[in-house]
């Protein structure tokens, strides 16, 4: 009935109205019963509905994480679909609890819009090109014509890289991930630029995709991760630990096959992280067991990776930075002690 | 003309018989048709040998690819194997999704007698013969939407799960955008006309201004401020569904136009009836409800009519915000990679074109049918 | 509007109370509205005020001063680079929005016409097909017909790739990178030219009085649409080869991917142009046609009578007649046109909502002054088109004795 009392308090569109107080959104989120979680309007590996209406990807299974974290119920979560262009007014409206839209972690984007939490996909800018073209490398685009999304760091990227190389360009900048895509294949552009996991994503919908090839050039550094709204320490503490709880249960070696039997676990790391020792779930307002309950139903970083995103899926990305520090990559997690 | 010709006029009296006059030339017949109507004249000549050769040029590429080249039983590959025809299957294996978008499978019933009951209550509405229209008119207008909300959104009490918002899409969403931008606009849309004519100054500026205010904006720019804006002129804390947002911003748009369709019908109505309520004593608003706008209203049903065509079409605005109406879940289907074929996009922008053509032109025979029947005016 | 008050006004006494005085109820309510209006519009600025200091949101004009970042596709007749400022963004978008706009409302006019004639033609065949393009274009969303277009454009169009060598100088092309020709370059002297085109106005303009004036006298007639057209389009030319040609023109040279210099007409601006048009044609066509039919048919027959040639009854006769009838609906069209052209923000034609309301405000997120902005110029627009098409049409308007 959230609609009709929406309607009844703005009707009266009260001038007087108190600001609900910071600290409230676990209360608010539990009292509705689910997390709203907003995504992408559709990016394959990352948040994608498919013909049913069900989302998948690696940003969707940190919105269901939080809800396991918050309910242990994986699908106590609902999801809003936002363009690049009104995700931060969502967030900072109160229309959703958490925005994880592989939206890249920058200083202006911390201090304006809202807490970044950490990071869930290390990615860089790249560009991708026909193989017709005969093109190897990025330095040899002068004069190229380039598709982009409008409105995200993408676009500014792609002006700086050019300008810093002496090089000219024409930049075609649509909407919608889709519509570059359409206008890329139908060879309005030459060059198609984007989040180098974007350009494996969209790569799925190209009428063929192997006559294209991804240029060796990462032009940016683009670390995608979730935010919350400024203001509620807790919320935020919560968002953050569900994604450290993912990459620390992957370092640990706990999935969500072994989940049950870890929890009997003689490491006492495996026992923190589990919740079976210490109160560290009391600390953010949690049971203690909210780790497991992540892992038990959604599973760890790698699980989520691979399920999402990985080498047997479509997009066919390797870990590459974003496998775990002590395996040669970059994800590194503040330990849960 | 009046000439005088009693007087003797000698000129004009024949002495012998006139010459014969040729047959009139034959007029039915095909031959005779053809030639009045096609080929009277050299320029004509050109025109129709020329529109011919387009009609010629088109036509048969057009079908060919539309129907007899169209791909219509099968999967993805079937119309992989073809990519010189339309790719039908595209649309059957997905037209539940057109239709009802991702609402809840098991709920869709929902939606189907909702469509029923639309469907009677137009029919009903439309067409003359039928009793108790004004019964009828009062149950759509105001019941039934109240009713569509519950059935569409659910309610615990009555047993009808919940169906978020987020889940309406396709051609059902475009509905109800469309159904409850109308029906919301009229009334505004007939408080703001009779405030625009009325004698106090400052209201009839203000709807002026509120009037012109809406019809000057493009409605994309509406549907942005519905979504970007609006959070920030509540209270904070108080948020506002999506959809909501964008049909009250719908909603204000149209009454803006409506507005100007109602005034020019309160303006067709002759001072003599406005001046006859008054001499029986009625006071404003009850001359308005019992005389005034009942025959305005009758006036502007073909205006009214073409508002709302004008408004169905633009519901297609809604995808910009990311709502996926009918056109906005097509071109997500398109993008599916598993339909990444050439022929699909043109497929699914032909079947979207095909639906809303079908709606529009019957809604637009309709109007013509009552204008003509209102125009009792001498017709060329 | 604060009509229970006529419930009160009912029960009250028989003299004129209070209540029953007209005028000074119409006072009261609308210090009601007013003040109803007051508080709602404070309320929206309070709200508006709070919520962007507690999200923290930056207000103020001062963005338009920074420098943008981005490239913009197209930029006619403003200087733009990346270093370029905000408001320079906003330029290049209004710019474009107009020029969208005035060859839009030029286009239309003209298609429409063209086609609400033929609606009326005797010919068959041009009925026909006149009203199946008018039911066709009219009953489908223009969103749709944009999608359609930028597709139908751009999809058959060969890659410049296939067309150039890499190094050759193109005069004109037409690939799917646009519309690409030769830049014409004015060498001195060629500014005469444009003296002796606006000379050439001027003196058609005088003529025109100037026939006016002996045809009210004499009743003898001038071909001034003939001799101005030879002025305006002949005094220049004159000039130009007099001056000895002082025009280079400049081809496009193609590089490793595309033509580089020249006068480039993308295809989004094309594809959003001819859907533009084409969907506005239709309903002026019909527009055309009502007001046609709407001159009685007894001032046709009059014209006969008098003897008047078929071509000068239409001109002389019927249009100016008719006119009457289609100028004012004729100015909701062109805004129309005008506001679709916002649709822009679907294929990336950089109009004022695309890269303003869009781009701008995105990288930016000052919502409230860049709406602002863009409503203005919206809003300012109508009221140029509807205010010159009210001088017109009170120009043309029956002058009743």
């Amino acid at each position: 009935m959230q609609f009709i009392k929406t309607i009844a308090v703005s009707a009266a569109l009260a001038a007087t109205a108190g600001f609900a107080h910071a600290d409230e959104t676990l209360d608010a989120v539990k009292e509705k019963g689910f997390v709203q979680c907003g995504v992408s309007q559709g990016l394959p590996g990352f948040s994608n509905p498919d013909d049913q209406g069900n989302w998948t990807g690696l940003d969707v299974d940190f919105c269901r994480a939080m809800a396991a974290a918050v309910f242990n119920d994986a699908d106590a979560v609902k999801f809003t679909p936002l363009s690049a262009k009104v995700r931060f007014t969502a967030l900072t409206s109160g229309e959703i609890d958490v925005l994880s839209r592989n939206t890249t972690w920058t200083m202006s984007r911390d201090s304006d819009f809202g807490e970044f939490v950490g990071v869930n996909y290390y990615d860089g800018q790249g560009f991708m090109v026909p193989k017709s073209l005969g093109v190897s490398s990025a330095m040899e685009l002068d004069g190229a014509a380039v598709c982009t999304n409008t409105g995200t760091t993408t676009e500014l990227n792609v002006a700086d890289f050019f300008r810093a190389n002496k090089m000219n360009y024409t930049v075609v900048a649509f909407e919608k991930a889709d519509e570059v895509v359409a206008a890329y294949d139908a060879g309005r552009c030459d060059v198609y630029t984007t989040d180098r996991s974007g350009l494996a994503a969209q790569r799925t919908k190209l009428s063929a995709p192997d006559d294209h090839v991804v240029l060796p050039e990462i032009i940016s550094k683009e670390p995608l991760g979730p935010l919350v709204r400024h203001g509620d320490n807790q919320w935020g503490d919560i968002a953050r630990w569900t994604l450290n709880c993912m990459i620390n249960a992957e370092e640990m070696g706990v999935t969500s096959a072994n989940a049950a039997d870890m929890a009997s676990s003689a490491n006492p790391g495996i026992k923190r992280l589990m919740g079976t020792e210490g109160d560290l779930g009391g600390k953010i307002g949690l049971g203690n067991d909210f780790c497991a309950n992540i892992i038990a139903s959604v599973g760890n970083y790698g699980e989520s990776y691979d399920r999402n995103v990985g080498p047997d899926t479509p997009l066919k990305l390797d870990r590459g930075v974003n496998a775990l520090w002590s395996q040669g990559g970059i994800l590194y997690a503040a330990p849960q002690r | 003309m009046a000439m005088d010709n009693s007087t003797g006029y000698s000129g004009v009296v024949n002495s012998g018989d006139l010459p014969d006059k040729p047959a009139p030339i034959k007029t039915d017949g095909v031959g005779p048709w053809i030639r009045d109507n096609l080929f009277n004249g050299a320029f004509n000549s050109i025109l129709t040998i020329s529109s011919l050769l387009l009609v010629l040029y088109t036509l048969p590429s057009a079908l060919n690819w539309l129907i007899f080249n169209a791909v219509w039983t099968g999967g993805s590959d079937a119309c992989r194997a073809n990519p010189d025809g339309a790719c039908w299957t595209f649309v059957t294996s997905r037209w539940e999704q057109f239709l009802y978008g991702f609402y809840e499978k098991s709920e869709r019933w929902r939606i189907d007698i909702l469509l029923v009951i639309l469907a009677v209550g137009i029919a009903w509405l439309a067409w003359e013969r039928t009793p108790g229209k004004k019964l009828m008119a009062f149950f759509m207008l105001v019941i039934y939407p109240i009713f569509a909300f519950f059935m569409m959104y659910g309610n615990e009490a009555m047993g009808l799960p919940i169906v978020e918002t987020p889940q309406w899409g396709g051609f059902t969403l475009t509905l109800v955008i469309a159904l409850s931008g109308i029906v919301a606009s009229l009334p505004i849309g007939i408080v703001l006309a009779l405030g625009r004519r009325s004698e106090m100054r400052i209201i009839s500026l203000l709807c002026t201004i509120f009037i012109e205010f809406w019809r000057g904006i493009p409605l994309v720019a509406v549907l942005f401020m519905a979504t970007i804006m609006f959070p920030l002129f509540l209270p904070a804390g108080v948020t506002f569904d999506q959809l909501l947002r964008a049909v009250i911003g719908v909603a204000l748009f149209a009454s803006a136009y409506m507005a100007e369709v109602v005034r020019g019908g309160l303006q067709a109505i002759p001072k003599g009836q406005y001046e006859g309520a008054m001499a029986l004593g009625l006071p404003f608003w009850k001359m308005m409800r019992l005389i005034i706008l009942p025959q305005a209203l009758k006036i502007v049903i073909p205006g009214i009519v073409n508002t709302f065509i004008g408004l169905f079409k633009d519901t297609t605005l809604v995808l910009i915000i990311a709502l996926f109406d009918l056109l906005g879940i097509v071109q997500a289907s398109i993008a599916d990679p598993n339909w990444s074929i050439k022929s699909v996009p043109y497929t699914g922008y032909a079947f979207v074109a095909i639906v809303f053509w079908i709606c529009c032109y019957s809604m637009a025979l309709y109007s013509r049918y009552i204008e003509d029947k209102l125009h009792t005016g001498h017709k060329r | 509007m604060a009509n229970n008050n006529s419930s009160s006004a009912a029960s009250a006494a028989p003299k004129a109370s209070f209540w029953r005085d007209p005028d000074k109820r119409a006072i009261i309510y609308q210090v009601a509205v007013v003040a109803v209006l007051a508080w709602f519009v404070y309320a929206i600025i309070n709200n508006t005020a709070t919520n962007m200091e507690q999200r923290g949101l930056a207000s103020g004009f001062g963005f338009l001063s920074t420098s943008a970042g981005f490239g913009i596709i197209s930029t006619p007749f403003v200087e733009y680079s990346e270093e370029s400022s905000y408001f320079t963004v906003f330029l290049v978008g209004l710019v474009n929005t107009i020029i969208m706009a005035f060859i839009g409302c030029v286009l239309a006019l003209i298609l429409g016409f063209i086609v609400g004639i033929a609606r009326l033609s005797s010919n068959w065949l041009v009925k026909k097909i006149a009203t199946f393009y008018i039911e066709l274009f009219r009953n489908v969303p223009l969103l749709l017909q944009i999608l359609f277009w930028y597709s139908a454009v751009l999809k058959p169009l060969p890659g410049p790739r296939e067309l150039h060598e890499a190094g050759e100088k193109v005069f004109f092309s037409i690939n799917n990178r646009g519309l690409i020709f030769a830049e014409p370059v004015g060498q001195p002297g060629f500014e005469n030219v444009w003296y002796a085109f606006f000379a050439a106005i001027i003196v058609t303009w005088v003529i025109k009085k100037w026939a006016a004036i002996r045809q009210m006298k004499t009743g003898q007639q001038f071909p001034v649409f003939l001799t101005g057209l030879v002025l305006i389009i002949g005094a220049p030319l004159v000039t130009y080869l007099v001056m000895g040609r002082p025009l280079n023109f400049e081809p496009a040279e193609m590089s490793r991917f595309s033509l580089r210099g020249g006068v480039t007409v993308i295809p989004e601006f094309v594809a959003l142009l001819l859907a533009l048009v084409v969907y506005t044609a239709s309903f002026i066509a019909e527009i055309v046609r009502a007001g046609i039919q709407a001159v009685s048919h007894g001032q046709t027959e009059a014209a006969s009578a008098l003897g008047i040639k078929p071509t000068h009854r239409m001109r002389l006769v019927v249009v100016p007649q008719a006119m009457r009838v289609i100028v004012p609906p004729l100015t909701s069209q062109f805004l129309n046109l005008t506001k679709n052209s916002s649709l822009a923000t679907a294929i990336a034609y950089p109009d004022l909502f695309s890269v303003f309301a869009g781009t701008t405000l995105n990288q930016t997120g000052q919502a409230v002054e860049i709406m602002a902005m863009t409503l203005a110029v919206y809003l300012t627009l109508s009221l140029l088109t509807s205010g010159f098409m009210n001088w017109y049409n009170s120009r043309i308007k029956l002058v009743e004795r």
